[in-house]
């Protein structure tokens, strides 16, 4: 596949993931900072979200386990779950969190689990997503051509 | 056409450029840290980060200053709200903005009674640190 093939392939991909609600405009946001001072900018700090999150999602998973969950815990989690996904633009996972910390609030154990269930989906979903993103990067600077832009509004 | 930084120029226009000025990063989240980083690192070269209220605090005393310090609310040790009103206590007259992720309605009165200029909600992007830069400017 040529170059100018393969970045019209990424545009589209970017875009589909933009319309599905997988990311929002944060991730523009975060690609925005990206330049030649900082050019893997955008995969360190995706890499930065995937280890706190699981490091998170597990820590969620033990808490819930326990005799007597500690809700205000498995709150503190969720918190700041929801704010790293919101900074790297990962909007079906931060919609999971606001939703899931009702469920703390109200200390309800089985809407929890429920909730994590989803959580989780959602973020393998983007994780998955955002690692093909990354190798249609790859592949098109291999080939000796530039990632191309997405513009903010289209 | 396709190409890095073809849509990116004209976004990214420095405000007050002939004017440098510091800032201070204070949060707790290393992803928050980077993000905000690399975001004013488009305005400004002069940029440090710690972690908590009381790295910040202890900055500061020990004789570092800073034009605006963009602080957490929510941290370990000491919070965003405390760091703020020691800071103040000590005489600190930087700009300090309080950078939050909750409602940002119902904490406005604390941030601003506890000293600080202006809040945003987390996380910053370019929009707001322009608006923010330019009404700093207008006052000046």
């Amino acid at each position: 596949m040529e170059v100018g093939q393969m970045q019209r392939r990424l545009i589209e991909y970017t875009k589909s993931l933009f319309m599905e609600g997988i990311l929002d405009d944060q991730f523009l946001q975060l690609q925005q900072l990206q330049d030649e001072s900082n050019p893997d900018f955008v995969v360190e700090v995706v890499s930065l979200f995937f280890q706190d999150a699981e490091r998170l999602l597990n820590d969620i998973t033990s808490a819930l386990d326990q005799q007597s969950v500690d809700f205000p815990k498995v709150d503190a989690h969720v918190h700041q779950l929801k704010g790293s996904s919101a900074s790297v633009g990962a909007q079906r996972v931060k919609n999971g969190c606001i939703a899931f910390r009702n469920f703390c609030e109200e200390q309800n154990v089985d809407g929890s689990l429920r909730c994590l269930q989803q959580i989780k989906q959602e973020y393998y979903h983007v994780k998955n997503k955002l690692e093909a993103l990354f190798r249609l990067e790859q592949q098109i600077v291999a080939a000796g051509g530039s990632v191309p832009m997405m513009e903010l509004s289209f | 056409m396709f190409g890095k930084g073809a849509s990116s120029s004209k976004s990214m226009e420095i405000i007050g450029s002939e004017k440098k000025f510091s800032v201070l990063i204070v949060d707790d989240d290393p992803i928050i840290r980077k993000i905000h980083s690399a975001l004013l690192s488009k305005f400004t070269k002069e940029i440090q980060e710690v972690k908590n209220g009381k790295e910040a605090v202890d900055l500061c005393r020990s004789g570092a200053s800073f034009d605006i310090i963009f602080m957490d609310k929510e941290m370990p040790i000491m919070t965003g709200l405390e760091a703020t009103k020691e800071l103040r206590a000590m005489g600190v007259n930087s700009t300090i903005v309080g950078v939050t992720s909750c409602d940002l309605s119902s904490e406005r009165n604390d941030f601003i009674a506890a000293g600080q200029n202006q809040c945003y909600e987390k996380p910053l992007t370019i929009e707001k640190i322009k608006s923010l830069l330019s009404e700093l400017n207008k006052n000046n």
